[in-house]
């Protein structure tokens, strides 16, 4: 006779630190059955959508996500550019290619995020070390081009916001020069290491047939043998040109693996990707002043770091649109969790449900505080001692000093 | 024969209007009682890939758009049924033909109140468990 013992993981994960609720069910050590538990973060962004005209969505729907903050800006733009007559008759072709960079440069930052965590999750804390400090390049390369290292602003209808300007251009290219060395030693500390591959490999195995039936999308897909790509199958930005030459990575294994190594050659083929669009990036406007937003429907999609990123905009003539829906990658990865866990161990259970990269959002490095003296910036060390003394002071409340 | 010619011949008899917004955004107006067989032909059939559905309140009843699309040539074909009956809106779930149609349907169930016959687990996705009984927030004001 068994005996079902259900083990929670959540609603605040205590690694992924965002809000989910894993229930799962084990025999022993099995894991036999899952719930999965969300909504603990829905803030109605559809709904807001309805109530803000065509060029606040943009800003609004950049806050769906810190991570892959720039693929919902751009899939929404491109759902009303759709509806526009496409996104090469509204756009000039210098802003399709400050754009790609835009998306490639996340996919690099996303991915090296995605690993460390995953290096962190299986106890491999260089890991982790490692592809944050390389990741740190690639935010400054966005602190560069549009002032912020996250929620970039980049995107609006018919063009970009904000030019790369000339002498940005070397600085990018060192570090693209800076990042491929870097990409290379993941390549081998990962794929060649014995300890990682015994860790890895075979577990939380999602087969071709499980990934169709789930319709799951990005490497989560790919990595299961399922050859899609947005980028590739709906081109957009610089690479509808049909100007630059890279190519879409595809595992078989479906195990977590194969999901690391697939994104590993994926940021390599990014680097490839940005260098390009720095080289051929032509002169001319950034923005057509896109005025009116005609009635109809349209739909926009980019390949996002974690998927296929959807947006379904539907327009009566008014500034504002009457129904907006928004399908971000991981409302589809996260559900094949379902059969991605079940007869695995409790142990594996953390880094399977990781493996799909569910979004969560990252912190600021830097905070401006409001003193009746006037505005004060902090810096990190500042903020370890704030932290420090709140510490302290709780520590006195409760009498453990 | 393109992908469009092959949807439009195998659904042949189901379609009610057909509107091809351009070379790769078609519209497709279905009854909703031939939604699963619809479906069937689509994802099962062509191997087409289930995007997302998106519900719509209009006045003319509620408003359902499947997503599928065709990864070879990134071509998306929405569906779209209308249920007249927006007091007790119904049809038949899709979980029976794909398991992704599960937390969609889940969603769409909570947010319009259309109620999906069949599904396995039809319970509250998003919104909170004190959110009060048949208040639906995608539902537009009369």
């Amino acid at each position: 006779m068994s005996h079902k013992v259900v083990v929670p993981i959540g609603p605040y994960h205590p690694l992924q630190e965002e809000p989910e609720f894993f229930q799962l069910y084990v025999e022993g050590e099995k894991v036999v059955d899952i719930d999965i538990i969300i909504g603990y973060n829905h803030r109605g962004i559809e709904k807001i959508a309805e109530a803000k005209h065509y060029d606040q969505v943009a800003y609004l729907v950049e806050r769906i996500c810190g991570i892959c903050s720039s693929s919902h800006p751009y899939a929404y733009v491109l759902a009303v550019e759709d509806l526009l007559g496409g996104e090469l008759a509204v756009v000039p072709e210098r802003a399709l290619y400050i754009r790609t960079i835009i998306d490639e440069l996340q996919r690099i930052h996303s991915h090296l995020l995605w690993l460390g965590l995953a290096g962190h999750f299986i106890g491999y804390n260089t890991v982790w070390m490692w592809a944050w400090k390389y990741r740190e390049p690639v935010l400054d390369c966005f602190e560069i081009i549009s002032g912020n290292r996250n929620n970039y602003a980049m995107f609006k209808i018919g063009g970009v916001r904000r030019d790369i300007r000339d002498e940005d251009i070397p600085v990018l290219n060192k570090a693209m020069d800076e990042i491929e060395p870097a990409l290379k030693m993941f390549r081998g500390a990962i794929m060649d290491d014995p300890v990682i591959q015994m860790r890895l490999k075979g577990i939380g195995v999602l087969t071709k047939k499980q990934a169709i039936d789930w319709c799951v999308v990005g490497p989560t897909a790919r990595a299961s043998g399922v050859n899609i790509d947005i980028r590739r199958d709906e081109p957009y930005g610089a690479l509808a040109l049909g100007t630059i030459s890279w190519n879409v990575i595809l595992e078989q294994e479906g195990d977590i693996f194969a999901k690391t190594v697939l994104r590993i050659l994926e940021m390599e083929e990014c680097v490839g990707i940005i260098r390009q669009c720095l080289k051929k990036l032509p002169k001319g406007e950034i923005d057509f002043n896109v005025k009116d937003i005609p009635p109809g429907e349209g739909i926009g999609r980019v390949e996002a770091p974690r998927g296929e990123c959807f947006h379904y905009i539907r327009s009566d003539g008014t500034s504002r649109p009457v129904r907006h829906k928004i399908r971000a990658p991981s409302f589809m990865n996260v559900a094949s969790n379902k059969v991605a866990c079940i007869g695995g161990t409790i142990s594996d259970a953390a880094i399977t449900l990781a493996a799909v990269d569910p979004c969560y959002c990252c912190t600021e490095r830097l905070a401006v505080i409001e003193r009746p003296s006037g505005k004060r910036i902090m810096n990190g060390w500042d903020l370890i001692k704030l932290s420090q003394e709140k510490t302290q002071r709780i520590k006195e409340k409760i009498g453990h000093a | 024969m393109g992908i469009a010619e092959i949807v439009r011949e195998r659904l042949n008899g189901k379609i009610i209007s057909w509107q091809m917004s351009n070379p790769r955004r078609y519209y497709l107006t279905v009854k909703k009682e031939d939604i699963v067989t619809v479906a069937r032909v689509l994802f099962e059939d062509l191997s087409l890939r289930f995007c997302i559905a998106s519900g719509v309140d209009t006045p003319e009843g509620i408003e359902i758009l499947y997503h599928f699309t065709d990864d070879k040539s990134g071509i998306i074909f929405s569906v779209r049924t209308i249920i007249e009956d927006k007091n007790q809106p119904d049809i038949d779930s899709l979980v029976t033909v794909f398991s992704a149609a599960e937390w969609i349907e889940r969603e769409m169930w909570e947010m319009l109140g259309i109620n999906f016959r069949g599904h396995p687990n039809l319970k509250r996705l998003l919104l909170a468990e004190d959110w009060p009984e048949g208040e639906y927030p995608l539902r537009k004001k009369k």
